[in-house]
């Protein structure tokens, strides 16, 4: 990697202001951002350390909202249990050093393709708390590699309205074990909501169809006939278009299957 | 057999506990004073001319001692292949040169195109960077079909083609075999792939040369399997260095897995670069570099052809293979797709006439030579894919087939030029039909179709060809080396023994199974032997460890060494013991006197050697130590049957291991629990290449799978417990332990045992259509099969 300075706040105000500085970049757990650097296709003069900051980090459960601190790595939210499906997903992130290391905040804010907690936030109808604004799920996520975040915008927290059901299913890619296709389901206050990660070449979408089918029937047998084009979707060494496009639908029914 | 542990003892491996304590010395670990770093500016495009390499900014820029490029390396030797096929016409192969760095051209994306050595390995990246190629890309070839069209873009501009050599083997049997095909009652053809693999040893290379103006002596410390074969080749045939100025030192070395053998450019510059320096220089790989520099696996494309009598016995073979060699000629590439793969095609089966044709090209690629079984993996996937093949055509049961076409008598001397000195195959076979426990099958079926999951059970066998000898038939076969084993044993006063071997450690468990056999041989406690490798300053000329040939042949030349130590000491006993040297009998660490109670320790007799007071100073010399050189008259040859059970999910095409069962003969064992454990290595191995991995360039030649995010390797939880049996043993005739090898045996044997099963669970499902999948054997190629 280039050198780079490292700032190492303690709190949010001065993480902020940290930000502000020439090429100043967030780095959170460094899960993709630091094999980035050591492959040495970023060069920021100084990263801004999110994991010294405690008011970022810890998990509350009140009035059925579950509120994960944008730095809570992957293995706390495991551990914590009160939203079963996030822990179990959380839980299957990569291994423990991948789970003690990378934070909610930083995943959501990378958005990659085939990353598991996009899908959970858009499932569940979260909310991304920054700095500034919160931003409904669903106008969260733009595209690859793309949030509605601004330059220097961090993720303080994510607020999940825990569902009466929900489930993840994730088929993993067999070499980076990210998902080929992964799909949150769940039911509860805002009704039905698939979301599918890993596939699609605009990175996670809701799958509408799927969501109107399972709202008057949430069982397997309400996708019976349904499927997602295969147009859009990623194709490459590790499944085509079609694949994925199959996938889609039977880890769905997976999902609602598990969801029970 | 010695209380604590003789020939045939579960011992645990003693070097483990360095390895797994963090206490091993591996090249890396290794810093000389005042040493430098390299850093390699490789190719990013898969062909190029090179215009220019200007490094005049680069060379300005902080802790930059020099910067090499093509230019420095002229008038210097090419890294030299060891062994030199004759092709069809009695012609010998194409052999390009192959430069330290690029000159000219650049052929792979990967090829070195200059060296930065700095203070710090920062410092060389950095100026790297600053280095400005001027390279103009050219159309690459990566298919290797398309390579040998007219017209096509040649790799190598001197040479006529991409063909490195065109085979036959053997030429004059190729009429019998046509003829025996256009008379057979029936006829099985299949068409498939070998992949091309990358090793992923866990230690990456390393190199570091050092030089010492003082004794104008260079070392090398480097990650290699064969650490005399590299003083050999680089001293000799790159830099021009004679053997006794140079020294190879290859410490702890953390898997190798053939990649290891190869004399590699790193390793070439290394040792030239800190002469001219006068400074020590270290290189250490890191795992992308591996992924585009280390030499990969297997890339064979093959069309294979059986036919058989109306009885159903197999009265031809006959294959066409296509085999990549890559941009370059790597050290011993081309004897793998000839040598130690035409000669194992009879298999474990009496084909009377055999027919292989193999063509070596070149392309745009990073060099392929020998990984785990090399040669003999290809060899048995094959025909072992096709026996199944055949049996499904003729709708009888493929391990009914294999049995009816078994060889049964030995030695038993194939069409395809070599003799097999002993062997039981249907021992192997019935003893996996009972730890395979074939007969609960079709209730497993059951089980499995109640889970909605497809089954499937596969079943071959497997025939190995390990310790490739003697010498002299290599020699006259195209290989530039020899192919014995040396060792020198050394005694000392008080009794405990130093075994230097030319043979080499990465991972075998030499440290433990030696000791075992010459406790055995004097009745001593194992720990009584230190075993020293690895370091050409200290052992005697060795050719290394490859090619499961460790304890068939080198450890044969530790027998013959102590065989002679004991000679010795038997007379120096005798003298002792004022006594006959014929009436003299070693045993449980003692010598006596045959039929009295006379005897006399073994430590008193080693300490008698070395402080010959009381000796036979008239007939011997004081001292205990010997040399031995051992160069076997055959290979020896492994064999077993292995089964493997599947689930295949049918909505998705993911493949899961449910059992997985090998029976094997290895003849004698040492060390059954290290046995064992390189069963359960190669299986894994065998299971990574069968359904997980695979190295992948595009047409333009950029290695989509650089990296563990894209290539697949097996992970505990891809892989099942494995029923392992070695209690089947036919014992090698010809060399003094009666053992065979069993380094790469799970890795030939299992892909095809994976393959059957899938395509056997496919076809149980009614998609009779699906009679092969190319390998890896992934949830997309599986559910593509399904839904063709």
């Amino acid at each position: 990697m280039y050198a780079f300075e490292l700032e190492r706040p303690t709190t949010l105000a001065d993480a902020i202001k940290a930000l502000g500085g020439e090429e100043a970049q967030p780095l959170s757990g460094g899960q993709t951002l630091i094999p980035t650097l050591k492959q040495r296709l970023a060069m920021p003069s100084t990263l801004v350390s999110l994991t010294g900051i405690d008011e970022l980090k810890g998990i509350k459960n009140e009035g059925g909202t579950l509120t994960i601190g944008g730095a809570t790595c992957h293995a706390d939210v495991a551990k914590d249990g009160s939203y079963p499906a996030l822990s179990d997903l959380a839980g299957h992130i990569g291994d423990p050093h991948v789970r003690n290391r990378g934070t909610i905040g930083g995943s959501l804010a990378n958005n990659d393709p085939s990353a598991c907690y996009p899908a959970a936030a858009l499932a569940s109808g979260a909310t991304i708390v920054t700095n500034n604004r919160e931003i409904a799920a669903d106008n969260y996520f733009t595209g690859l590699f793309e949030t509605a975040l601004d330059e220097g915008e961090i993720i303080t927290a994510v607020k999940f309205p825990i569902p009466e059901k929900a489930a993840y299913v994730k088929f993993e890619q067999p070499a980076s074990r990210f998902a080929l296709v992964g799909v949150f389901v769940t039911k509860g206050a805002n009704g039905v909501r698939v979301a599918v990660t890993g596939a699609s070449e605009g990175g996670v979408f809701r799958w509408t169809e799927a969501e109107e089918a399972l709202s008057s029937n949430f069982a397997p047998s309400a996708l019976e006939g349904l499927s997602v084009p295969a147009d859009g979707m990623i194709g490459d060494l590790h499944g085509t278009p079609e694949y994925r496009a199959h996938l889609v639908g039977v880890i769905t029914k997976r999902a609602v299957m598990k969801a029970g | 057999m010695p209380a604590d542990g003789g020939i045939g003892a579960p011992m645990k491996r003693r070097e483990d506990v360095r390895f797994l304590t963090g206490t091993g010395r591996y090249t890396d670990d290794l810093n000389r004073p005042g040493q430098a770093y390299v850093y390699f500016l490789r190719s990013s495009v898969a062909h190029g001319k090179i215009n220019s390499v200007n490094t005049e900014a680069a060379a300005a820029m902080p802790g930059v001692i020099r910067i090499f490029t093509g230019a420095d390396f002229e008038g210097i030797g090419g890294l030299p292949c060891g062994w030199q096929v004759t092709d069809k016409h009695g012609q010998p192969m194409q052999e390009p040169g192959h430069p330290v760095l690029a000159q000219g051209k650049v052929r792979h994306v990967g090829d070195p195109i200059a060296a930065v050595v700095a203070d710090t390995l920062d410092q060389a990246r950095d100026a790297a960077e600053a280095i400005e190629a001027d390279i103009e890309e050219l159309p690459a070839v990566i298919d290797m079909k398309k390579a040998l069209e007219d017209g096509a873009p040649k790799v190598h501009d001197d040479l006529t083609s991409n063909l490195c050599y065109d085979w036959g083997f053997v030429e004059e049997n190729k009429g019998a075999v046509d003829e025996a095909f256009a008379n057979a009652a029936h006829v099985t053809t299949l068409e498939l792939k070998n992949q091309r693999l990358v090793a992923n040893p866990m230690e990456p290379r390393v190199a570091i040369g050092d030089y010492d103006p003082a004794g104008d002596n260079s070392t090398l410390y480097t990650t290699s399997q064969n650490p005399h074969v590299i003083r050999l080749l680089m001293g000799a045939f790159v830099l021009g260095i004679p053997e006794h100025k140079l020294r190879v030192v290859a410490p702890d070395v953390g898997g190798g897995f053939g990649t290891k053998i190869f004399h590699y450019a790193e390793e070439a510059f290394c040792t030239f670069a800190a002469k001219q320096l006068r400074r020590p220089v270290k290189w250490t790989s890191s795992r992308s570099e591996a992924f585009m520099s280390d030499a990969h696996g297997r890339d064979h494309v093959t069309k294979i052809e059986l036919a058989l009598d109306a009885d159903n016995n197999f009265t031809a073979l006959r294959t066409e293979t296509y085999a990549n060699m890559g941009a370059y000629l790597s050290t011993f590439a081309p004897s793998v797709p000839t040598w130690l793969h035409g000669t194992l095609m009879a298999g474990n089966y009496k084909t009377p006439l055999i027919y292989v044709n193999v063509k070596a090209v070149f392309t745009n690629t990073v060099p392929v030579d020998a990984y785990r079984g090399a040669g003999r993996p290809e060899a048995t996937f094959q025909l072992e894919r096709l026996v199944d093949k055949a049996a499904r055509e003729l709708g009888v049961d493929p391990i009914a087939l294999r049995r009816q076409n078994f060889i049964t008598q030995f030695p038993y001397a194939t069409p395809v030029a070599v003799e097999y000195d002993t062997g039981d195959y249907e021992a192997t076979m019935a003893k996996l039909e009972e730890i395979a426990d074939l007969s609960g099958f079709e209730a497993r079926l059951e089980e499995s179709k109640k889970k909605g999951k497809l089954r499937g059970l596969g079943v071959n066998c497997y025939i190995e060809a390990c310790g490739i000898a003697p010498s002299h038939l290599v020699g006259q076969l195209g290989a530039r080396a020899g192919l014995y084993e040396s060792a020198t044993v050394r005694v000392n006063a008080t009794g405990g023994l130093v075994v230097m071997t030319g043979s080499h450690s990465h991972g075998q468990g030499h440290e433990t199974a030696f000791p075992q056999v010459i406790a055995e041989m004097i009745g001593i406690d194992p720990s009584m032997v230190e075993i020293v490798h690895g370091d050409t300053a200290n052992t005697p000329m060795g050719m290394g460890t490859y090619g499961s040939r460790s304890l068939a042949v080198g450890g044969s030349a530790m027998v013959r060494a102590t065989e002679k130590i004991i000679n010795k000491a038997k007379k120096i006993a005798a003298h002792l013991l004022e006594a006959s040297e014929g009436d003299i009998e070693l045993k449980d660490g003692a010598f006596s006197v045959a039929g009295t109670d006379k005897s006399v320790a073994w430590g008193d007799v080693t300490l008698a050697a070395y402080v010959p007071h009381n000796y036979p100073l008239e007939d011997i010399e004081p001292g205990l130590e010997e040399t031995a050189f051992y160069d076997p008259n055959n290979f020896t040859y492994p064999s077993g049957a292995y089964a493997c059970e599947v689930e295949v999910d049918p909505e998705t095409g993911k493949v899961t291991i449910e059992s997985f069962a090998a029976a094997d003969d290895f003849g004698n064992i040492v060390n059954p629990m290290i046995v064992s454990g390189q069963v359960h290595g190669g299986i894994a191995q065998g299971i990574g290449q069968a359904l997980l991995e695979g190295c992948v360039y595009d047409e333009d030649g950029q290695l989509l799978t650089g990296s563990y995010m894209d290539y697949a390797m097996p992970r505990a939880d891809d892989v099942p417990y494995y029923a392992v049996d070695h209690s089947c043993q036919t014992p090698c005739t010809h060399n003094p332990l009666g053992v065979k090898g069993c380094g790469e045996a799970g890795a030939i044997g299992s892909p095809p045992a994976v393959v059957n099963a899938v395509v056997d669970a496919l076809q149980r499902a009614g998609k009779t259509e699906v009679t092969h999948i190319d390998m890896p054997l992934s949830p997309s190629r599986v559910w593509a099969a399904m839904n063709q």
